[in-house]
Formats: structure tokens, sequence, C-alpha cells
């Protein structure tokens, strides 16, 4: 929202400087985004009388003599304009000084004459012929003749003023105008503010015909219609075309500048439609039909649907309700009559159609605020006295307003003072109170227990809400926040507070996880179809029933994830990318499953832990022991057997991981296929060993045991034995260990030490060496009693494997 | 005797300076201490010295016996330090070659941010609540008091999953859970994954919050200052201190945003604060009476406030990283700096 200060200068008497008024504006809420001092970029640049101005032969210039007051009297300049004189007051930007854009002047020879600065044009100081009549002209820019030389030259051209950008919140619609602003500065410092004039008389011609309906009078609670007639087409007076100018709008005529006027100054988008182009001189207001069509102003076609609200006359639409006029009801510089408009539209509705045909206007942006009907009949006001303000036009006695009944008095409500200042904390005097509702236009009474309020809202503060919270908020915001006094929950009950056992235990298996070596990544909840894809993740398989994102912001975040792998396997990428060799990443993060498709219910949302390891020194059983170590963590066992249906690991170097028989995830190496597709240079890619898995997080924790119970350490030592067992190459480790494990069951734990293969032990055979714990919870075991569990193991293992002993 | 024992103990005298290693040491005890060694030979040719002479010659005799064993003794000592020595010699390595290790492995900054916000609010008594993170538009929206069609829905560009089904634009819908569980007193935070449709330098479709949310009868703007002093302090240093300004939120009235002094330069200006020596923390406000309706928590006699932290703003101000995207890199150099 941007405001010129000179404007604002207008409604309320600021004797603040522009800097302090953004300070006063920050405090109560407008927070000023930017102060534009327009002159800022100029200096020493002043009026200059030119007193003498001789061509130079040869050359374009004139060697002038310049009278700038204090800074000399005779400065010679050269200057290439054909338009200079003797006599003529113009800007002259002296030895030193600056112009916009950047530009330095410097005294220096010009055709081999001292010229000590330069005579300037309009342009050069960032005028135009809206900011300064005849800043346009080709040539030097030429003052008035009651200048006085030496003078600086910002108040002369008018850029002794600033812009206020401010950003204005979306409960504050009644401040997206320059009147609703400098409501706020009256009341911020305490002024009155000076109204707008919006009185005008109407003249005795009515225009029976014409008939204004409003059919959907949920779109449009409001529409004010008033013909106006004998329009003389003209330019619109000085001051209007700086204001427009000064907040980026030029003049185009004196009928559409106050449409444009009113809209800056009051927030009431106007619309003007050509009278004669008025079919049966009908205005109806209804939802557009499917497929009907509409040329706006700026003509483009658009396609409607019952969802656009559109005005029409008696056969056709001829404007965009709240967006754009149709191009067929144009006011043109031969109209001579018009049907000014101003309405009320239902905000969602213009936003839709805005949105919806990609057509986003200043008066569409206005809508979607929030106009109050309060604006709607200002803005009238204020345009017809325009109109005659500017004698361009007949108000006719024909005014047509048609509502859908809204009350046109503030909303009116009780609040209590204490009330109030419980909710701050702090008491405000009452006085304070009083005053600051009154300078924000609240109409209040105080009852005789001096307590309870009567408000009256002002009409055009729709956010106020009925109650004491919206008031307590407008009277600190005027008072002040530094009147808070911070104090700590001085009325709260005590509670305890802390992790819950869940929370906790997340927290520990990311501790768990880092001691073994992982970094904690956080990737992006979503990704695309072809992160599935490349991990070969079959059509029908349950990875790939996702949650599908409606408005996607690009195509490769299109579904909610529903492996944690994916987005592991490509920070993995994008770390080999940057040259990182070697390292270990973890995510414990969200999946999501639809219990239905289309989902009509919330997703479950489950958590993964994934991780993942790459670099030369990574092997499967490091990753194993990462495994192993955060079930000790957990307190759960864990078994492995080998992977089943998971594409994306090697189907030799992969494990499911299980938990008392329950498959719980799974790890391994990158499966082959899928590490020479990733996206990096083939002598990176062909030695790369990236091993990953991902574990059901939930699943594990369910066998987890709660609470720690301590259970005797054995009073007896175990006894060691080592064996050496000769066995096929496809029985594995885990086979005999299982098979020992059964044949005894006082073995309490049993160690590989050794892996040997020679011609000796024979081909397709392998030597494993064992060492054997054994130990009993009531006894010492006596060397004839293990002997004995020894024999018992070895004939299970040569009778059931196969297996002899060295 | 004398005699005899001096020439001894010159001998032994002599035959010490060779004696180098375990060998030799065993072979000098041999020579004068065992069994036939000449200093216990000593005692056998006692016999020799007439009678009365005996008792001065075997003082004698013992005190070159003391001495003989005292050198023997320290000779051995001496061998095993020699030895000692070089054990250690030939054992020494270069201690400067490099360790056999595994990374230590860290949190990422969002986490360690998290845990110390929930670190903070959990000793000022505060729960910890989960809700989820695909949200129906009830929680995220409607019972915060933005209906449908309500002009703040644009601030925040939702990714929807199905018509009435979206990805949380805010933690705020924790409260509504929370407190439909619960009644007061209530202090709990909702820590999460939120998600808007806006990417670029300064955005992420995928960032943090933490909600706080305080009910309970009496509450006040004082209140939420106060505590989010506290707050600041224990995050940013003790001599932090907040400010609040106007600002609107649909969900709270009044609304504030909340500005900390800038402690980088002390309030001076610097780039950090933008040269205004505030800097913008988190927006919060007294919980709106609506929300509370909402919710069956009568706003006659309870009241609350609640604020939206954002973690990687927080993570970003307090370890000087300055650009979101290097959060959801996963760059391990970026990563591993994150030891806490």
């Amino acid at each position: 929202m941007k405001v010129p200060f000179s404007w604002l200068k207008q409604y309320v008497d600021i004797d603040v400087s522009a800097q302090e008024l953004q300070d006063k504006l920050f405090g109560c809420g407008f927070e000023v985004e930017e102060l534009i001092d327009l002159g800022a970029e100029i200096s020493k640049v002043v009026v200059g009388v030119v007193t003498e101005a001789v061509p130079q032969e040869g050359t374009h210039l004139h060697i002038c003599k310049v009278d700038c007051g204090e800074y000399g009297h005779d400065i010679q300049i050269s200057t290439g304009a054909p338009n200079v004189y003797v006599g003529m007051h113009t800007p002259a930007a002296l030895d030193g000084s600056t112009l916009p854009g950047g530009v330095k002047i410097k005294a220096k020879p010009l055709m081999g004459v001292e010229s000590n600065g330069m005579l300037c044009s309009g342009e050069e100081l960032g005028l135009n012929d809206d900011l300064f009549p005849g800043a346009e002209v080709y040539g030097l820019l030429d003052l008035p003749k009651d200048t006085v030389p030496g003078t600086p030259i910002q108040p002369v051209v008018g850029l002794d003023d600033y812009i206020f950008d401010i950003s204005v919140t979306a409960n504050r619609a009644d401040c997206q105008s320059v009147l609703g602003i400098a409501r706020e500065v009256a009341a911020v410092l305490g002024k009155p503010l000076k109204m707008p004039a919006t009185d005008y008389t109407t003249s005795e011609t009515t225009e029976p015909r014409l008939s204004i309906t409003v059919e959907a009078k949920d779109l449009c609670p409001r529409y004010i219609g008033h013909y106006v007639r004998n329009i003389t087409p003209g330019e619109s007076p000085r001051w209007m075309k700086r204001q427009l100018a000064l907040c980026g709008l030029r003049s185009i005529s004196n009928v559409v500048d106050i449409t444009n006027y009113v809209m800056l100054e009051i927030g009431q988008p106007m619309h003007a439609f050509d009278m004669d182009t008025l079919e049966s001189c009908q205005i109806i207001v209804r939802r557009a039909a499917e497929g009907e069509k509409i040329t706006t102003l700026d003509g483009k076609e658009f396609t409607l649907t019952p969802q656009n609200l559109v005005i029409c006359d008696g056969h056709k639409p001829v404007a965009l309700a709240g967006v754009m006029g149709g191009l067929n009801s144009e006011i043109k510089p031969e109209t001579t009559q018009l049907l000014f408009e101003s309405a009320k539209f239902a905000r969602d509705n213009i936003r839709r159609t805005a949105r919806g045909l990609g057509q986003n206007t200043d008066a569409s942006s206005h809508y979607e605020k929030g106009i109050s009907e309060y604006t709607t009949e200002l803005g009238m006001a204020r345009a017809l006295h325009l109109i005659q303000e500017l004698g361009c036009g007949e108000v006719t006695a024909t005014h047509i307003d048609v509502s859908a009944g809204a009350p046109r008095e503030g909303k009116h409500f009780e609040a209590r003072i204490s009330k109030i200042n419980a909710i701050l904390g702090i008491t405000v005097p009452t006085e304070a109170i009083l005053d600051i509702l009154n300078r924000l236009n609240f109409q209040v009474t105080l009852d005789a227990d001096g307590d309870l309020m009567q408000v009256v809202a002002p009409r055009y503060r729709e956010d106020i809400e009925v109650g004491e919270p919206d008031l307590a908020e407008e009277i600190i915001r005027e008072y002040g926040y530094d009147h808070i006094h911070p104090t700590f929950l001085q009325n709260a009950t005590v509670t305890s507070g802390g992790l819950n056992p869940d929370q906790k235990a997340r927290a520990k298996a990311k501790r768990t996880m880092c001691a073994q070596g992982f970094y904690e990544a956080s990737t992006l909840a979503f990704y695309a179809d072809a992160d599935l894809d490349a991990l070969h993740i079959a059509p029908d398989a349950p990875e790939r029933n996702v949650i599908r994102i409606m408005n996607p912001i690009s195509s490769n975040l299109t579904i909610m994830r529903s492996l944690l792998a994916p987005s592991l396997l490509n920070v993995v990428v994008d770390n080999l990318k940057k040259g990182n060799e070697a390292g270990r990443l973890f995510e414990l993060s969200n999946i999501y499953i639809p219990h239905q498709q289309p989902l009509t219910e919330l997703p479950e949302e489950r958590l993964h832990l994934g991780f993942i390891a790459f670099g030369a020194g990574e092997d499967f059983f490091q990753m194993k022991g990462a495994v192993e170590a955060l079930g000790e963590a957990f307190g759960v066992h864990f078994t492995f057997a080998r992977a089943e249906n998971t594409p994306y690991l090697h189907p030799g170097i992969s494990a499911d991981i299980f938990c008392e028989g329950e498959k719980i995830g799974s790890f391994g190496k990158l499966a082959n296929e899928v590490t020479n597709a990733l996206k990096l240079p083939k002598d990176s890619r062909d030695n790369q060993k990236i091993f990953l898995g991902e574990i059901d997080y939930p699943a594990m924790l369910a066998h987890a045991p709660t609470g720690i119970r301590y259970c005797p350490v054995p009073e007896f030592p175990a006894v060691r034995r080592d064996l050496a067992l000769v066995a096929p190459e496809e029985i594995t480790c885990g086979a005999l260990i299982e098979e020992m494990q059964r044949a005894c069951p006082s073995v309490e734990k049993i160690e590989l030490f050794d892996v040997y293969r020679s011609e000796q032990i024979g081909a397709g055979k392998k030597s494993m060496a064992f060492t054997l714990h054994f130990a009993a919870k009531d006894k010492a075991l006596t060397p004839e009693e293990v002997d004995r569990f020894v024999k018992k193991i070895l004939g299970n293992l040569k009778f059931k494997l196969g297996v002899e002993i060295r | 005797m004398e005699e005899k024992i001096n020439a001894l103990r010159a001998e032994l005298e002599a035959d010490r300076a060779s004696v180098h290693n375990k060998e030799e040491l065993s072979a000098f005890w041999q020579k004068y201490l065992s069994k036939n060694g000449s200093v216990t030979g000593l005692t056998k040719s006692l016999r020799d010295v007439p009678k009365e002479d005996r008792p001065a010659a075997g003082k004698l005799i013992n005190a070159c016996k003391v001495w003989a064993e005292e050198q023997y003794q320290a000779l051995s000592d001496e061998i095993d330090a020699a030895e000692l020595a070089a054990r250690n010699k030939a054992e020494a390595i270069d201690i400067t070659l490099p360790a056999v290790r595994r990374p230590v492995g860290s949190l990422h900054p969002i986490t360690l941010v998290k845990n110390q916000i929930v670190d903070i609010f959990a000793g000022m008594g505060f729960d910890v609540f989960d809700g989820p993170e695909i949200e129906d538009d009830d929680h995220n929206f409607t019972r915060l008091n933005v209906p449908k069609n309500h002009p703040a829905r644009d601030m925040q560009d939702t990714f929807y999953v199905a018509p009435d089904i979206e990805l949380r634009t805010q933690t705020s819908g924790g409260q509504i859970r929370v407190m439909d569980q619960q009644k007061p007193p209530i202090k709990v935070l909702s820590p999460g994954r939120v998600f808007r449709s806006d990417s670029d330098a300064t955005h992420s479709p995928m960032f943090h919050q933490m909600e706080g949310l305080v009910v309970d009868r009496g509450i006040t703007l004082c209140d939420l200052q106060g505590m989010l002093d506290k707050f600041v302090q224990a995050m940013f240093g003790p001599e932090v201190k907040t400010r609040l300004r106007p600002s609107y939120f649909p969900f709270t009235e009044p609304s504030v945003e909340v500005d900390v002094f800038c402690f980088e330069c002390g309030g001076k200006g610097c780039p950090l604060c933008k040269h205004s020596g505030w800097i913008e923390v988190l927006g919060a406000g007294m919980v709106h009476q609506n929300v509370l309706r909402n919710c069956g928590i009568d706003p006659e006699v309870y009241s609350g406030f609640a604020f939206g932290i954002g973690i990687e703003r927080i993570a970003m101000l307090k370890y000087g990283i300055n650009n979101i995207g290097l959060m959801f890199e996963n760059d391990l150099r970026f990563l591993k700096q994150f030891q806490d």
C-alpha cells in the first residue's frame, strides 16, 4: 500500500517528520516497509536563472551564465538544450551534484569550454508531466519566474515528498486507501481528521428507463448506480494528476482519473459504463451462464462459468464484476453520458474469479481484501463530488441503490473495562481507554458503574468482532506495547511437563544412530513416482499406494513418501557430486499410508528409521553392527534372513531384520542395477559402496521391553570350549549357531573366530572355528558335563547338517 | 682373612663392570653368591681361622656377604631397568599417525534447536504434543477461526491431498487437538513439519514450527511477554529482551509480532537485524475467544496465549546460517558442524 506523505497531509495536520510518522505507524501496527524519499537521490541541484546564453560556434551548445543565488551569480554552464533562453529559470546541477539513477555531475570542459555543472530537463530529475507540468518538454525544465535562484530544487518541483509503502495486515481492509491510513494517522497523532468533500447537487434530469436488478444478492450485497450526463472530456487538474502519479498511475482523462482517484483515496473500486452502450438501459447483476463470454477492457476474452459474477445490460455481460469492465461498455473520448457503479461484491467470489481467470487487477485486489458498504457509499458520493468539482458532467437525479439489507450502522456491543485490563494484564486508565476509542471513531458510553461500556464500532471496521479482545488490541496498540510489563504466569496453575516415553524413545533412537557414526538428515516429505521407479519398486507393491498432492509445486514433488530410501539415496548422490566421498546418514521421519483412495479420512503416518552409508570403508557387516547396536539400545534381539521383496537391495548382500519372528525392516548393499543408474560420473559410480536400510520404527518399538528389571549376574563362571567345524559351503554360520544352540540349552554364547578354506579341507568346504561358552545358573559345570554337552552338539551337527569336527 | 676379603671385594668390583645382561648377571651370581660361590666360600674358610679371631673374621665375612648381595641387587635392578627401557624403546610408535575411529555422528540443527526449545519449556511445565502432518481442514483452518473463504487463507499457500485434507500449513492445529482432549490448565508445545507451496531463497515448501499454548484462569498479555522473555534469554543470552508490536493472526486477539533485541550488535544496527536493532523471531497472541469456544472452553472463565516459533529461523539466527536451503541439502560438510 503506497501512500504519499503530501496526500496524507490533506486530511491530517501532520506536525511530525516522515521518519517520526513511520515510527508512530509501526507502533500502532502499520509497518512501513519502505519510506521512499522522492528527492533523496538529488543533491546540490538548485534553481538557476540564465543571465546569458551565447551559442558556441560550430557546436549545438550554448555557453550560459547562470545565477544560482548563494552558490554564485555568474556560474558558467554549457547546455545543448535548444529551448534555453536568457531569463529562463531552470534546474542547475552544480559541480559535485547528484541526480536520480546515481548520476554524478562534475565541473569539466565541454567542447573546450569550462562548464561548472549541468542545466537539467524534467526527466533528468525523475519527473513526468503528471508530477510537474512541462517536465516532458524536450530540453530544459522551464520553471516559473517566481522561483528564487539558489533554492534547492526538491520543494520547487514537488520532490520534497515521501511515499510510505505500508504493510497492511489482512484484517485491516479499511486501511487499503489513503483515507484509511489517514484515519490511523489522525488517531495515533491525536489530531482531527478532515474528511474529503462528498457533497454534490443533482440536476432535475432523470432517466426513468434505467433499472438495476441484482439477481445474485449473495455475491453482491450492495450496488449503487448513478447516472451522469453531458460529460465534457478533458484533462484532470494538476493536483489530481500529481497524486495519481505519486501512486504510480498515469492520467488518462478526467472521468477515468476520477474512478482511479476514488479507488486510491477512499478504497472503493469505481466503474463507469458508457450509458449509450447499455442495451435496454438495464443493469443486471447475475452469475454468468456456463460458457458465456466477455472481452475485458484490456482486450482479453474469457469464457465464464456460474462461479463468475457478471454485470449485464439487457442483453449481454458488460463487466466482469469486481475485476474489470467490458470492452463493449468502455468510456471513450466521445462518451457523453455514463453510469457510475459503486458496489460491494463477495470477496471470496472475486478472489476465485480473479485467480481462476488469471486476471488480477487493482479492483479485484481491493475486493478480495474486503470493502465495507460505508466505503461503497462514500466512494460514490466522492466520485459525484469530483464530477462537479472538475466541472466535467451533470450529476442527474437518477440514483439507484440496491441493497441486500445489511444494517447501515456500526456493530453495537457491550464491553467491560475490567475485562480489557484482565486480557492485557495491566490497568489502562479509563480516561485513556475512552480517549483512544474516541480517536479511533468508536462511539462509547460508559455505564454508571464505570466498567461497562456501550460501544458502537465505526462502520468501516468490519474486522471488529463483538467482545473485549478486539478492543484490548485497539487500546494497547494506541496506548503502547511498552506499557506491557513481563510477568511469569502469575495466576497459572503449576504443571509438570516434559517428553512422554514415546518421545524419549525417539530421541534415544536418534542418539544411538549418532553413536554409530550416522549424521541426521532432514529431507522433504514428498518426492515423485520417478523416485520409486529408480528403486525398482514394483507397480503393485504397497509402496506404490501413495498420497498424491492435488496442487504440487513442481513435477518432482508430487507424492507423499511411502519409503525413506529414495530420499536418503538422493542425499548420498548429492553428497557424492559435491565431492564428499564417505559418510553415514539417517532420518527418523514419517511415511504416509492412505486408508483408501481417494482420501476420505486422515492417512496413517508411520515413523520409519532410514539409514545409509557410503564410502570405501563400508561393508555389510559394519551395517549389521549398527543395526544390532540399535536393537541392543532398545533391548530387542534381532535375527536376520536373506532379504526378500526389497528390489533396491543386492539379492546376495542384504538381510531382512526380524524381531521375535516379525519382519521389521531390511538393509543391505544397494542393488547393482540401481547403483549403475545413479546420476553420477561412470567411474565414480562403478566403485560405489552404498549400503542402506529402513526399519519400521513402531514395529521395532513394540518388541522393546518397558522399564528395566535387574537380572542377577551369573554366580558361576562360564566354561569355554573351542570347536573347529568342517561344513559344506552352503551351510551358513547362522545355521550352525542355531543348531548348536538347539542341541544344548547350556550354551549361553557362541562366537565365530575364524573361517578357513584350503585344499586339505577340500573343495566346496570351509572350516569355521567357534568359541562356545557353557554355563548353568545354579552350579559350576564340571569338565565331564561340558564334555557331554560337546559330544551332544557334535552328534547333532553331524546327524542334521553333515558337519564334522576338523 | 682380611686380605682375602679385600682381594675378593676387588675382584667382585672389577667383575661387576662386565655384567650387562641377565646371563652375565647369572654367571656373576654363580661366581660369588651361589652355594659354591667365592663369597659363600668365605664362611667355609672360617674353619681355618684361629678360634680367637673367629668372631672378628665372622663379622668381616658377614659384612662382605651383605655388601656382595647389595652389589648383586643393584646390578639386577640396573639390568631390569635397562631391559625395560630397551623394550619400551622398541615398542614406541608414532603417535601422530591417524586414529582408527568412525565419526561421532550428530543431530540435525533443526533437531538440536527443537530439543533446546523443548528443554526450555519443559522446565516451565510444558508437555509436548505431536499432531498429524496431514491434517483436515477443520483443524488446520476452520476451528482456528479461519472459516472457508476467510482472507487469512490467502496468507498461506496450502498443499491439498483431498478436497478437505491438506498438508498442515501450521502447527496451530495441535492447539485444537490438545484442547479437545484436555481441559485447562494446559501448557503444551506442538512441534513439527509444516508445508506451504512456496519455494525460493527464503522459503522451503517444508519447514518446521513449534507451537506453544497456555490456557488457564487469568492468563494475560503480560504473561505472554514474560514467558517469551524467558525463552529468548535461554536461547540467545541473558541480556536479550523482547519487543511486542501489533500484528494479525486469525486465531489470536490481540495478536503480536515478537522481536528480540539484536544479540549480534546489541541494538546498534547490523546486517543481521537489517540495521533496526531488532530481529523478528515469532508471532504470538492471546488465544481468540472463538478458538476457545470451538474447543468447548468458556472464554469467560479461561484465557490463554499461543505462540508459533519458526525452528529454521531460530537455528539460522543461532548458528549464523544464511540460507534456509542448506537445512534440507544435507551436505555432510554442513551436518558435521553441529556437534552439541
